[in-house]
């Protein structure tokens, strides 16, 4: 395999990079776990994963509503635990909204505070999770139990895993808030975190929804 | 693992991070290319075994029984294995051939080139998107070696087969290994998706507006969507799936079912929605490699018919219907599945009018060729070739679109004949025009034109000899997937046939080897390369052969005009760059208005 016949080394900002004609000047990504990706791209970027993933979970659900339709189909348990969780995944969408409101007004310490909130009730969300399995475990409902059941296990640990995805996104919006040179900077990396966690707010609701509501 | 680049100049790379973990779309798109003929060469060394056993089910293999001792017995081959063989051809050459090779590989290495970007957007993804690409071969080649063998339920995988451990031998380990590595390639084409897309929109150079893209750049960001969309519709499926296998859950599984003797402790499941999910990719999927060679060629022609593309905006409409045609035609998988003659109806009716986007395409091309004075170069043969087997394989697919057809021919080798001419062999024939045409920019040297052509020859009429009489086999009624044609009756006659196919397969996996070899060789002793050796007006050929770390040297490129600018009356050349500004040299055509000069007469 032959190499470049020279390396021409990119400096971190390439000031001469439009986005499309006539666009402002952005950094060019040089990859590496800071992410040195244009600022508009990673927003793209995640709504496209939102795409992906709603399909992903319009999949799961369609085989659901398919399953529903059999004689044999039954309700399952609710846990008590998931009013709890639902309500600490909206507070944390709220905390994500308070902080880019900070954000957007200049407050870099209330970003920070807020953003570091959201985590913290995200983190609390996947306990709460862990803690209905735990019950529902108790009371001898497994995976293999009922239909219902495997369609609850399968969703909300689906579900779990993003949010587990989101954390680490968040952790990095974190980090990159430190380190950035104003708030507007740091709302750069926040903004795509904060589509991203919306969505699986939503997401939860429509699970939680089509699990035990309908 | 990362490395962020210092901005002091002079500064070398390590060969790890320049050639192995290297974040350069170029660096990853060669990876894919090459890791795509590795699994090719595998790939085909498995249809040449089926074609051993069709075409020779008597015969004995001595050297067959020495390398697979655990599929061959009395040196003949195994039925269960015979299955695994044809499932993991199926595999490989789909997901870890052409959807790579295609996606990945000249992905990779063209959108950021094309588009005048430095690199793509995340070039970290980019780089994790190629290296869960060995991972999930690896896992899928294990299966080979586990206890019960490869999967043997086919590329489709349909429960119950593929849901129950003890159905069939290969449904074992095999099977799960199969819906791991599957899983795993899932989230590497997700990141390279991803990155397309986001490149495609983001970063394109001054000037370069969506309709002044070169077709290859809208075939892949088509794909891309395509990716973006249907995977995770079979990742949902095979993750369903997994748990059928392991956690014991009735996904896929009905009631009632005996296996061994014993009544499985499953109820519920059906394994009719597997089929719908995962045609729901499966269909997508074969666009998926179907596009990006379209775009190829398209490219291709316009290069060595010295003309512009005919039809410019239709041909980019044409793609844009396809794929949204291709999420709304699954069904037409599974006509004979009980399902409603209305609902078959209306897959007949959405298949059907794919032929016409495919047309608008094929009569462009032509229309394309139509008084040009073409360059017979072996990247333009394989771009013709690509035209003649699309057509081939399209027009059977009018076939097997009608129910009323298809039931009668479902899963016979009328099916396999259509889709080896018009997915397999023209996603090859897209591969090989591109690869002939890209490789000077790739690595600075030619490929031997004379060992091309001959390569071109013998394929092109190989792949003619192989699938055609293939068509007559299927109305005959030899099904997909039987183990010989030995079994039935019906098919005694069919036995002169199948010998004659194998030994065209034999032909046509031989004169492979000559591509390889004059790839390989190419890469040492091929004759110099300059720029733009075609004298091509895209952005890749403004820039040294192979193109600099980071692509073009200075300052990125201005585009001025759409990328078809051959033969403009007036000009001083036979072609003019996208980088040429519209006040040196007029354009007669306003990016992308797709009306050629008239007559196509060049300088």
């Amino acid at each position: 395999m032959t190499g470049p016949a020279s390396t021409l080394e990119r400096p971190r900002r390439t000031p001469d990079l439009p986005i499309g004609p006539g666009g402002p000047s952005v950094a060019t990504g040089d990859g590496g776990a800071a992410g040195q990706a244009p600022v508009g791209a990673a927003l793209i970027a995640a709504w496209l994963l939102v795409a992906a993933i709603t399909l992903l979970f319009a999949a799961f659900t369609a085989t659901l509503l398919a399953r529903r339709a059999e004689a044999d189909w039954r309700g399952g348990p609710l846990p008590a635990v998931l009013w709890a969780s639902t309500a600490v995944l909206l507070l944390s969408s709220g905390a994500m909204e308070w902080a880019r409101a900070g954000g957007r007004r200049g407050r870099r310490d209330r970003l920070w505070a807020g953003l570091l909130l959201t985590l913290v009730l995200g983190v609390v969300f996947v306990g709460l999770q862990w803690t209905a399995w735990r019950q529902l475990v108790r009371i001898g409902v497994y995976m293999s139990t009922n239909p219902h059941s495997a369609f609850f296990y399968l969703l909300t640990g689906a579900h779990a895993v993003h949010v587990a995805g989101g954390l680490g996104w968040l952790a990095q919006a974190l980090a990159r808030t430190r380190r950035a040179a104003s708030a507007a900077a740091a709302m750069a990396a926040v903004d795509p975190a904060a589509v991203y966690w919306h969505f699986l707010d939503v997401l939860w609701l429509y699970l939680f929804t089509i699990l035990f509501a309908l | 693992m990362t490395v962020t680049h210092e901005a002091h100049p002079g500064h070398r790379q390590s060969f790890l991070t320049r050639y192995i973990f290297s974040q350069d779309h170029k660096i990853i798109g060669l990876q894919y290319l090459f890791t795509s003929l590795f699994m090719a060469v595998v790939g085909g060394f498995l249809a040449m075994l089926i074609r051993m056993q069709l075409g020779f089910p008597t015969a004995k293999f001595y050297w067959a029984q020495w390398l697979f001792p655990g599929g061959f017995a009395n040196n003949q081959i195994k039925p269960d294995f015979y299955l695994a063989v044809v499932t993991m051809h199926g595999t490989i050459m789909i997901f870890f051939v052409l959807t790579t090779a295609l996606s990945g590989g000249f992905g990779n290495f063209l959108i950021p080139l094309q588009i005048g970007a430095r690199d793509m957007a995340f070039p970290f993804m980019n780089m994790l998107s190629y290296w869960l690409y060995p991972p999930a071969i690896v896992v899928l080649l294990l299966s080979f070696f586990v206890s019960g063998g490869a999967p043997n339920a086919g590329w489709t995988s349909y429960p119950p087969l593929s849901a129950l451990p003890n159905a069939a031998p290969g449904s074992g380990l095999g099977q799960t290994l199969w819906l791991i590595s599957l899983a795993i390639l899932i989230v590497a084409f997700l990141f390279g998706s991803l990155n397309y897309i986001t490149t495609i929109l983001q970063l394109r150079a001054r000037g370069m507006s969506l309709l002044r893209m070169p077709l290859t750049i809208w075939g892949l960001l088509f794909t891309a969507i395509l990716m973006l969309l249907s995977f995770p519709v079979l990742f949902a499926a095979a993750i369903m799936l997994l748990f059928d296998r392991l956690g014991g859950t009735s996904f896929f599984v009905p009631a009632g079912l005996v296996v061994g003797n014993t009544v499985i402790q499953h109820a519920g499941g059906s394994p009719l929605l597997w089929q719908h999910l995962f045609w729901f990719l499966g269909h997508p999927e074969v666009y998926v490699l179907i596009l990006p060679p379209m775009g190829i060629v398209s490219e291709v022609l316009a290069t060595h018919a010295r003309k512009p593309i005919f039809g410019y905006p239709f041909m980019v409409g044409s793609m844009a219907a396809i794929s949204f045609l291709s999420f709304v035609v699954w069904g037409h998988h599974m006509f004979v599945s009980g399902m409603h003659p209305l609902v078959g109806m209306a897959f007949m009716t959405t298949t059907l009018a794919i032929a016409i986007p495919s047309a608008v395409k094929t009569f462009n091309w032509l229309a394309t060729l139509w008084r040009a004075r073409i360059r017979f170069t072996t990247a333009m043969m394989f771009a013709i070739g690509f035209i003649s087997l699309f057509v081939t394989g399209g027009l059977t697919g009018i076939f097997l679109g009608s129910p009323a057809i298809d039931i009668y021919v479902h899963d016979t080798y009328f099916v396999v004949a259509h889709f080896h001419f018009v997915m397999a062999s023209a996603a090859l024939f897209g591969i090989f025009a591109g690869t002939y045409h890209w490789f000077p920019k790739m690595f600075g040297r030619f490929m031997n034109e004379r060992l091309g052509k001959w390569h071109f020859w013998l394929t092109f009429i190989g792949i003619y000899l192989t699938f055609f009489p293939m068509h007559f086999a299927g109305i005959a009624g030899m099904m997909r997937r039987i183990f010989s044609t030995g079994l039935y009756a019906h098919l005694q006659g069919l036995a002169w046939v199948n010998i004659f196919i194998s030994l065209a397969a034999f032909m046509l996996g031989a004169a492979q080897l000559l591509f390889i070899w004059n790839l390989f060789a190419s890469l040492v002793r091929g004759q110099r390369a300059p720029a733009n050796p075609w004298g091509a007006t895209t952005l890749e050929w403004q820039t040294s052969s192979p193109p600099p770390h980071g692509n073009f040297p200075g300052a990125l490129p201005e585009v001025h005009r759409w990328p078809y600018d051959y033969s403009v009356p007036g000009a001083p050349e036979d072609f003019i760059p996208q980088t040429v500004p519209v006040t040196a040299v007029p354009a007669p055509v306003h990016g992308g208005s797709g009306e050629g000069p008239p007559g196509g007469k060049g300088q």
